[in-house]
């Protein structure tokens, strides 16, 4: 404890796991004792299969899941003191099936945390259009289109325009680009990491994808069965010789760069 | 005196009574949206509700209408007007139909949808009625067709206890055995029937969300 009350005021981490541990109610462990820190403007992948707890690490950063034991600090504050609506407005979110709202036209997704911010409508309309330039789409064109008539990587454009949309410092993204054909899927990740370099955001990206988290993780926290099995930079990942890491290199070296076979 | 004649010559007091049948009809739908809407999000919302809630309005509507009428006659403020006794009878039955699509409705909601809502920090409320409510609109509206087509046909029976309405020429026709009564009240019933079921099916469409 004294350890973090003794870092400068703006310089703790813009995301802290402490001993985190997360039980359905049946008693089923989800997550157990993890910690971490995500340092402002990092982006951290979480690497792991189905069930390793990966999306529950992710969902307990903006509260939309409990801690059972220890605690998340988001920008030194630990969640459960943060009002749920402020600390969710604060934070960009994304998940895989984008969930835009079908009823909503493209500028109306965008500027939902806007509107619910109450901006001005001109400050919000022009927002709204910056964004989609931003993520490569044109905005006279998208702008009043409805999600059912756009692809789905123009969708996840939206998604993520959308997250964007109130400047959060921190964007949560699961599996922000598994819906995709591996074609579409490599373009829209290297506009996101050009985006990232740009906009400087803490990220925290869930994937089952190897060659994802090497390409736009500056740190990868590696999950197994709900524990988290070490944290490595790309070059350390790749270069670790402990078991675990070594059967995603494994498996990465096998599909030789056109990883997402399955 | 053929049937054409008989409805001209009595043109009025049909009229009368498809008014006063549209009255009970429209006064039941107002109520019992305005019941069955609520109770059906409340059924999303505490689960453990659901059996209480839709088992109840099951059983109101197993209750023959005719036997409805006949219990709730000594229920004290009901009981003392025929047209109070109706609506609220005609309302019970209603129901059913209104809070299983509302809840059926708002369940339907993709899942993807409601989380992106709660990630992005909109409250409780916010999803309600900027999100979920709007996108089973549709739904809700095909129970409110449903509710309404039933409760014309079961309106008819509310002149049983005085409350008036098309009822009223059925019921004198059966005692008569005069089958050009029975149609002054049938006829205009269905067509009021279908005529509801219609203009209600457009306007569900309608607000049907785009997929």
């Amino acid at each position: 404890m004294s350890a973090i009350a003794n870092r400068p005021p703006g310089c703790e981490p813009a995301i802290e796991f402490r001993n985190v541990s997360y039980q359905l109610n049946g008693g089923q462990e989800l997550l157990n004792d993890v910690s971490f820190t995500v340092a402002r403007g990092e982006t951290l992948v979480l690497l792991g299969r189905s069930g390793a707890g990966k999306t529950t690490a992710l969902k307990l950063i903006n509260r939309l899941l409990e801690p059972t034991e220890g605690e998340v600090l988001v920008d030194g504050r630990s969640t459960m003191a943060w009002d749920p609506i402020t600390l969710r407005r604060h934070i960009g979110y994304v998940i895989q099936e984008i969930g835009l709202f079908p009823h909503f036209t493209v500028e109306k997704n965008i500027s939902l945390v806007p509107r619910l911010e109450h901006w001005a409508e001109d400050r919000t309309r022009a927002r709204a259009k910056e964004l989609l330039e931003m993520v490569g789409l044109d905005a006279a064109k998208f702008a009043s289109r409805y999600p059912h008539e756009l692809s789905g990587g123009q969708r996840q454009r939206v998604g993520v325009a959308r997250a964007l949309a109130a400047d959060p410092s921190i964007l949560l993204m699961d599996e922000p680009f598994g819906a995709l054909d591996p074609l579409t899927r490599g373009e829209v990740q290297r506009e996101f990491q050009a985006l990232e370099r740009r906009l400087k955001k803490t990220v925290v990206i869930v994937t089952h994808h190897v060659s994802e988290s090497l390409t736009l993780g500056t740190r990868i926290g590696l999950m197994e069965a709900g524990k988290l099995a070490g944290i490595y930079s790309p070059k350390e990942f790749l270069e670790s010789t402990e078991p675990v890491t070594a059967a995603y290199v494994a498996h990465l070296r096998m599909h030789e760069g056109v990883e997402g076979g399955e | 005196m053929s049937l054409l004649e008989f409805f001209l010559r009595h043109q009025r007091e049909i009229l009368q009574a498809t008014v006063e049948h549209i009255w009970l009809v429209g006064v039941t739908m107002v109520l019992s949206v305005a019941i069955g809407v609520p109770l059906g999000v409340l059924v999303t919302r505490r689960p453990w509700l659901s059996k209480p809630i839709l088992g109840g309005a099951n059983i109101a509507e197993t209750i023959p209408s005719l036997a409805l009428f006949g219990f709730l006659l000594p229920v004290p403020w009901l009981g003392g007007r025929a047209d109070r006794l109706a609506i609220a009878a005609l309302t019970l039955y209603a129901l059913l139909p209104i809070i299983r699509n509302t809840s059926a409705g708002i369940s339907g909601v993709d899942a993807a949808v409601r989380e992106a809502a709660r990630g992005m920090g909109m409250t409780e409320e916010q999803i309600l009625f900027q999100v979920e409510l709007p996108l089973s609109l549709s739904t809700v509206l095909a129970g409110v067709r449903v509710a309404t087509v039933l409760t014309i046909g079961i309106a008819t029976i509310a002149a049983a206890v005085g409350a008036g309405g098309l009822g009223e020429f059925i019921f004198r026709g059966l005692a008569m055995v005069n089958n050009q009564l029975i149609l002054a009240g049938a006829i205009p019933a269905a067509l009021l029937a279908l005529g509801a079921d219609f203009l209600l099916s457009v306007l569900e469409r309608r607000l049907r969300p785009a997929r």
